[in-house]
């Protein structure tokens, strides 16, 4: 489902390049769960940043469901963004000023789609990740693990072929840790969800069915 | 949905947004009341020119409709009345004594004639060369009662306060007038009536026959006469009142939208990454501002209310109408200087990059 080909990302900073990524080789297969991990700075948020159509890739090949992300416009990388993959940040990302429930919504309606509330698959998906009851909170009002948990619904609101998670435990004690790790498990398990997640922790690496490292813009094994 | 995230952006900030709106209201409160001052005003001296009873009125040929421009001799009274169906006419002058203020000299026997005469409020006609007559506002915004002394570069004695809505708000004896403000023998408008409605328009093609360089106008087409855009700058005025409140109502608009976005640097990257599009982002700004622009619109009409009230209370010769083929105006005014002002901020946000701004803390 995702095939990755010597991709590379340069930045440039003034005078100077940065190499990001220095010839990436990757490829996922639908419905597996994958743990990216490696030391800081070598590249994995870059990575998913690509993955995701936040920024576009500046050589090589990358192919989601078929779509050549590299021919890709803004304009269609905000499509791909808005249908075909779903982020989890560390720092849960949701906006202050709306309550748990609009803020998933905002996801249906930026994708001009029907309220999720009409989507039963979605209602067994909040069951899943038990936030049904805490769904008119606002963000300030819920704990992190719960932040976390309404940010993984915002993401799959609109069933994203790829979740992208970037440490989303970073911020996280081990209980509320497990919890998201085993609701992102139970997504890809029972929902057959593909899943890309970055980790500094070993431990949440086992969560996933496979382990890929980074180095220096590279994936070494 | 985008709603409820522009209701709740607008209540994060209530400072920010009531300013917002005050400032545009008071914008639309300008316009408005800028408006309504003159429609009061002109309406005002039409009413008291319809006031004086007259059906017609002679204007020398170099007087320009609204001013007090222009003498003629009064002889031309006497023109006037030798025309068929005039039954009677009388000669009136016009002194002006500041920008806002003018004394009108009457003879008051022909004077009463076509006007059905003066309501005396407080004491009665002139007796002695220095009596002036008043109107109740005029007594009103001076504190004047009859037997007091009216100083308007020389001072008169008031010898009666008479209901408004006769022609002018201080009158002298003609004669008097005359004398004080020479050339003599001037006078500055002939006011008549016709021995039957139905011969109004004959008079009028008689008078300009005539009196062929004069201006002849007749009281019933005084309405449309007396209009804004009859009056010598007062558009111009008015729309450089109207431009100055749009640079303040789209500068205040600009500062607010701008801190917001700078602000909300997270929400929108949150919004982009999760596929929101440029006109996405700009759209929830613009409902932002036209929600400020609809509330200020409806604080800037209540305000005129206020102003109006402060007007009766402080300046009671100067009326503030309510003019209501201007809200809509005044309305689309104050949006469209809120919508300028959000353009900058609106693009920025739509281009922001969603990377840097999830970045940033
Ligand atoms: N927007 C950017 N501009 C310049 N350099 C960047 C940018 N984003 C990332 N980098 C650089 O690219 C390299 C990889 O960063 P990143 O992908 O964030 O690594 P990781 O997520 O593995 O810590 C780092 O050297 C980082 O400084
Ligand atoms: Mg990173």
């Amino acid at each position: 489902m995702i095939e990755i080909r010597d991709l590379k990302k340069v930045f440039h900073v003034g005078d100077v390049d940065v190499h990001a990524l220095r010839g990436v080789n990757l490829s996922v297969a639908r419905g597996e769960f994958v743990a990216v991990i490696g030391p800081s700075g070598s590249g994995k948020s870059t990575l998913f940043h690509i993955l995701g159509g936040l920024t576009p890739p500046s050589s090589g090949s990358v192919f989601i469901d078929g779509r050549d992300l590299l021919a890709m416009s803004d304009g269609e990388r905000t499509n791909l963004r808005r249908t075909s993959v779903g982020f989890v940040f560390q720092k849960y990302n949701l906006l202050p000023t709306l309550t748990a429930r609009d803020n998933i919504e905002i996801a249906r309606h930026i994708a001009g789609r029907k309220t999720a509330e009409e989507d039963p698959q979605f209602q067994e998906i909040l069951r899943l990740l038990g936030i049904s009851g805490r769904l008119n909170h606002k963000p300030r009002a819920l704990s992190g693990g719960e932040q976390q948990r309404v940010a993984i619904a915002r993401a799959i609101v609109n069933h994203p072929a790829l979740l992208l998670a970037d440490e989303p435990t970073g911020n996280l004690d081990t209980e509320n840790s497990d919890a998201v790790l085993g609701v992102l498990r139970g997504l890809n398990e029972r929902l057959g969800q593909t899943i890309l997640m970055i980790t500094h922790n070993p431990e949440a690496a086992t969560f996933a069915n496979r382990t890929v490292r980074m180095r220096d813009g590279h994936i070494v094994d | 949905m985008i709603y409820r995230l522009v209701f709740e952006n607008l209540k994060h900030r209530p400072v920010r947004t009531v300013l917002s709106a005050i400032v545009i209201g008071i914008q639309v409160t300008m316009i408005l009341t800028l408006v309504g001052l003159s429609h009061g005003m002109l309406q005002d001296v039409a009413d008291r020119s319809r006031g004086s009873g007259g059906d017609i009125f002679v204007r020398p040929p170099d007087s320009n409709l609204l001013g007090n421009s222009g003498t003629m001799a009064e002889g031309v009274v006497r023109v006037v009345r030798s025309v068929p169906h005039v039954a009677l006419a009388t000669g009136t002058l016009v002194q002006p004594l500041t920008a806002f203020e003018f004394i009108t000299g009457i003879n008051l026997d022909e004077f009463n004639a076509i006007s059905g005469g003066f309501e005396y409020l407080e004491g009665g006609p002139f007796k002695n060369p220095d009596d002036v007559l008043i109107d109740d506002v005029e007594a009103r915004s001076k504190h004047l009662h009859a037997g007091d002394t009216l100083d308007i570069g020389r001072k008169w004695h008031v010898a009666g306060v008479v209901a408004s809505g006769k022609l002018s708000r201080i009158f002298a004896d003609l004669k008097t007038l005359q004398e004080i403000y020479p050339p003599a023998g001037r006078i500055s408008t002939i006011y008549l009536k016709a021995d039957n409605p139905a011969n109004i328009d004959a008079i009028s093609d008689a008078l300009k026959q005539k009196l062929d360089t004069y201006k002849v106008y007749k009281m019933e087409d005084l309405a449309s006469l007396y209009s804004v855009n009859n009056t010598p700058l007062l558009p111009q005025f008015t729309a450089v009142v109207i431009g100055i409140g749009v640079v303040v109502g789209s500068l205040m608009v600009f500062l607010s939208m701008y801190t917001a976005v700078l602000e909300r640097t997270r929400e929108i990257g949150i919004l982009k990454a999760l596929g929101a599009s440029p006109g996405y982002i700009l759209g929830i700004l613009l409902r932002e501002t036209t929600l400020l622009g609809i509330a200020g619109t409806i604080a800037g009409i209540l305000m005129t209310y206020g102003t109006r009230w402060l007007m009766s209370r402080f300046a009671p010769t100067m009326t503030v109408n309510i003019v209501f083929e201007w809200w809509p105006w005044a309305g689309l005014i104050g949006l469209a200087g809120s919508l300028i002002g959000a353009a900058y901020p609106g693009m920025k946000a739509a281009r922001q990059d969603a990377i840097e701004a999830l970045a940033y803390d």
